[in-house]
């Protein structure tokens, strides 16, 4: 088979010789038998870890590897031929491209089969949570101002209090990271208040993140005042864990991204029996009636189009648009030119 | 008889093998269609969506600049789960997209050229459009290829084909009923013609005249030919028998004659006695040569009978009268109980009828002894009923002393030909009766009724 090399990922993500793989965080799960799952991850180990151990009780033979890096990272592993034998990620668009671009092995189970047709492509993809993007905000610093419930009201106590909020909001770094981009892009498509919120923000000096949890992080710390585009899924683990009432979610009424979290075994994978193993606990928990005890939301009950701007972003070819290069150099000139003003 | 296979069955059978060629072959065009429309439809995002793209194509600062709108590859993903592989070139310089995409077919500008190829292990179909963009002082053709697997052609495909081959099963199955059907509907006009020949009665050799499609009027016409021919040889036959019952007659009369003188003019008791058994023997003869004539004039008659109005008293009385001296020679008294009853007949045929009853009656009868005669209606039937005071029927079955040459198993030494009931029969089952035969009570006698339909 000809693995045909895709030059927007050539150009985008080989800053330089990317001789080994910049991992973040890395742990290492002995198991009783000699086979070892490969899993590569977006996804926080703190946040994973439960769904870890609930393998390992399934199958305690199996040692688990797992390595958080970020999407482009992960994206560009794959490319790459990594030798990985799971791959999750939240950059739904870059997990979409690798499955459409025959990096991903076809995997196909009863409990795949269950999965709503939104939430898988050519049993290639499964998605497996449901999550929101979200605003959060610090109470402290909030204080006398009425909540903003939708994007213009949040733009008018941004325009209104530029004292208070210059040099406190935090939002994705769409150049680094691969869910802020997408989570920009599906805004760009959906709402035309978000280059306004860009400008206005743009003009308070913001500061730009690679990841959700070091943005949480600030809020609550009270370095930001407010963090657009969260992960609602971090946020509310932080909110779990943090009891201060410092932090809040605020979900815009007016229109809100859901992103689909999604896993698929690479063409190269190794242990295909054990990923697959994962997938089918990872989709019936996807499935499940109760949120219980787990750290990631279930996949929605309302599939993709069905309520129109709150539904998840649907999984197709449409998210490759904007990965085309050209697309994507469009886009962060605008995006530059309405963050960097300054 | 030779039995082969029947022609409804050869029929049912060759219209179903018909019926299963056309199942696969509708099955098989349906199947092409479906993939065919399936491909078309395709085909026909592809082109939209390279439209879609090439629309977007702009110059900017002597640049081509385009921007790939969200919506041109949203429809690619609406219609079916398939990769989508696109390419941008100018001229023969790569904008974006996957490089390594086969090159599309030649074609002139402005219009979608579809090609088929395969790339990254699977095959795909492709849509290019080219257009006239400036950039600079030179316009360059700008070439947009948008690709996708034909994974969802080929389940569309498949499952209209399933679907097509269930329906053509059940049209096979419906085919091969309606085959029966008409098959044996086809051959109703041969079986109605067979049942009409098998329904005739034993004597009955008119034409067929009944209505036949084309086909079967040449074995229709060969049928009435046949029995014609048939017809014709049975006459001859009775012809011969009536000749030579007539032939008979003559000579025996003369030696009857003969006879009477003979026995006249000898004294010897012995010779007068032989003569006597001669002149016995004669005239038994001559009775069976007259009933041999009988038969052959009602078998000549009866086909093609006269139905005249007739009263059967008249005709009752007339041949009582006719049989009077022959019953006075025995002592023999013959009573007439009458009512009117009129019937439609040949009145020769019933006579004769009538007769060859009343001669067996008077033949069987013990001397000095009554024979009745009584005509009466019943609702629909008028009837003659000849009741003698004789030895009866005997105890074989009555029906078949109606049969030709048969005679009775109690008629000892009485000559008789054993003509006279079937000829009595034969005359009255033409004209729709029919010849009742039983002994009367306590066995003393037989009666035999003579049924006609009432005119």
């Amino acid at each position: 088979m000809r693995i045909p090399v895709f030059a927007l990922g050539l150009i985008l993500w080989a800053l330089g010789p990317a001789t080994a793989l910049e991992i973040e965080d890395h742990r290492l799960y002995p198991g009783t038998g000699d086979r070892i799952l490969r899993i590569v991850s977006t996804t926080d180990l703190a946040v994973f870890e439960p769904y870890i151990q609930a393998f390992r009780r399934a199958q305690p033979g199996v040692s688990i590897d797992y390595s958080v890096v970020s999407s482009s990272v992960l994206h560009r592993a794959i490319l790459g031929g990594a030798q990985f034998d799971l791959a999750v990620s939240s950059a739904m668009d870059l997990q979409f491209q690798l499955a459409n671009d025959g990096f991903a092995q076809r995997y196909n189970s009863s409990a795949t089969e269950a999965l709503p047709d939104w939430a898988r492509w050519r049993d290639l993809i499964f998605a497996f949570t449901t999550e929101p993007a979200v605003v959060v905000i610090n109470s402290a610093r909030f204080a006398g101002l009425s909540l903003p419930t939708t994007r213009q009201e949040l733009i008018a106590i941004l325009r209104d209090n530029p004292d208070r909020f210059s040099g406190a909001v935090g939002t994705y770094d769409v150049r680094d990271s691969g869910l802020g981009y997408l989570f920009a892009t599906q805004e760009d498509r959906s709402t035309d208040a978000y280059w306004r919120l860009n400008e206005v923000m743009g003009r308070l000096g913001p500061r730009l993140y690679c990841c959700s949890a070091q943005m949480i992080d600030d809020v609550a710390e009270g370095r930001l005042a407010l963090a657009y585009n969260v992960l609602g899924s971090y946020a509310a683990e932080r909110l779990a864990r943090d009891s201060g009432g410092r932090v809040q979610i605020l979900k815009m009424q007016d229109f809100s991204n859901a992103m689909l979290r999604t896993a698929f075994v690479p063409a190269s994978a190794q242990e295909t029996e054990a990923a697959g193993a994962l997938i089918d606990m990872l989709a019936t928990l996807a499935l499940r009636e109760a949120p219980g005890d787990w750290p990631l939301p279930p996949l929605s009950q309302a599939g993709a189009g069905q309520a129109i701007g709150f539904g998840p972003i649907r999984l197709g070819p449409a998210l490759m648009v904007y990965l085309d290069p050209l697309n994507r150099r469009a886009f962060l000139t605008e995006w530059e030119n309405a963050m960097e003003q300054r | 008889m030779n039995e082969t296979t029947s022609i409804g069955q050869r029929l049912t059978l060759l219209l179903a093998v018909m019926a299963a060629l056309l199942s696969v072959l509708s099955w098989g065009m349906v199947t092409g269609l479906a993939r065919q429309a399936a491909e078309r439809t395709q085909d026909n995002v592809l082109a939209a969506s390279a439209t879609t793209i090439a629309e977007t194509l702009r110059s900017e600062q002597g640049e081509v600049r385009l921007e790939l709108p969200y919506a041109a590859f949203a429809m690619l993903g609406a219609i079916s789960e398939d990769r989508v592989f696109y390419r941008v070139t100018a001229a023969d310089r790569m904008l974006t997209g996957y490089h390594d995409l086969p090159p599309p077919g030649g074609g002139t500008q402005g219009q979608v050229v579809f090609d088929t190829g395969v790339y990254s292990g699977a095959t795909i179909r492709m849509a290019s459009v080219t257009r006239l963009v400036l950039a600079g002082a030179e316009p360059v053709p700008v070439t947009v290829t948008v690709a996708q697997t034909r994974d969802g052609v080929g389940a569309i495909a498949s499952d209209l084909s399933r679907l097509a081959a269930i329906l053509s099963v059940a049209f096979f199955f419906v085919a091969v009923a309606l085959s029966a059907f008409v098959a044996r509907t086809s051959l109703r006009p041969l079986h109605n013609i067979a049942d009409a020949v098998s329904r005739r009665g034993p004597s009955d050799l008119r034409p067929l005249l009944r209505a036949a499609p084309a086909d079967l009027a040449p074995l229709l016409s060969a049928l009435n030919r046949l029995m014609d021919r048939l017809g014709q040889s049975i006459r001859r036959s009775e012809d011969f028998i009536a000749e030579a019952a007539h032939r008979i007659r003559t000579p025996l009369a003369t030696v009857r004659a003969q006879a009477e003188i003979a026995l006249r003019s000898v004294e010897d008791e012995a010779e007068k006695q032989r003569l006597r058994r001669i002149i016995r023997a004669v005239d038994e003869s001559s009775r069976s040569a007259g009933q041999l004539l009988d038969h052959a004039t009602v078998a000549y008659r009866a086909e093609d009978l006269t139905r005249d109005p007739l009263d059967l008293a008249d005709l009752a009385i007339q041949t009582a009268a006719a049989m009077e001296p022959t019953a006075a020679m025995r002592d023999i008294r013959l009573r007439l109980e009458t009512v009117p009853a009129r019937v439609t007949g040949d009145a020769v045929l019933l006579d004769n009828a009538l007769r060859n009853v009343l001669d067996n009656a008077i033949k069987y009868s013990p001397e000095d002894t009554t024979i009745t005669l009584r005509v009466a209606r019943t609702g629909t039937e008028a009837y003659i009923t000849v009741t003698d005071e004789g030895p009866g029927l005997g105890d074989g079955p009555v029906e078949s002393l109606t049969e030709r040459f048969r005679r009775g198993s109690n008629t000892g030494s009485i000559v008789g030909s054993g003509l006279g009931l079937t000829i009595a029969a034969d005359v009255l089952r033409a004209h729709g009766g029919r010849l009742e035969l039983k002994s009367t009570e306590h066995r003393r006698g037989a009666c035999v009724s003579l049924f006609l339909p009432l005119a």
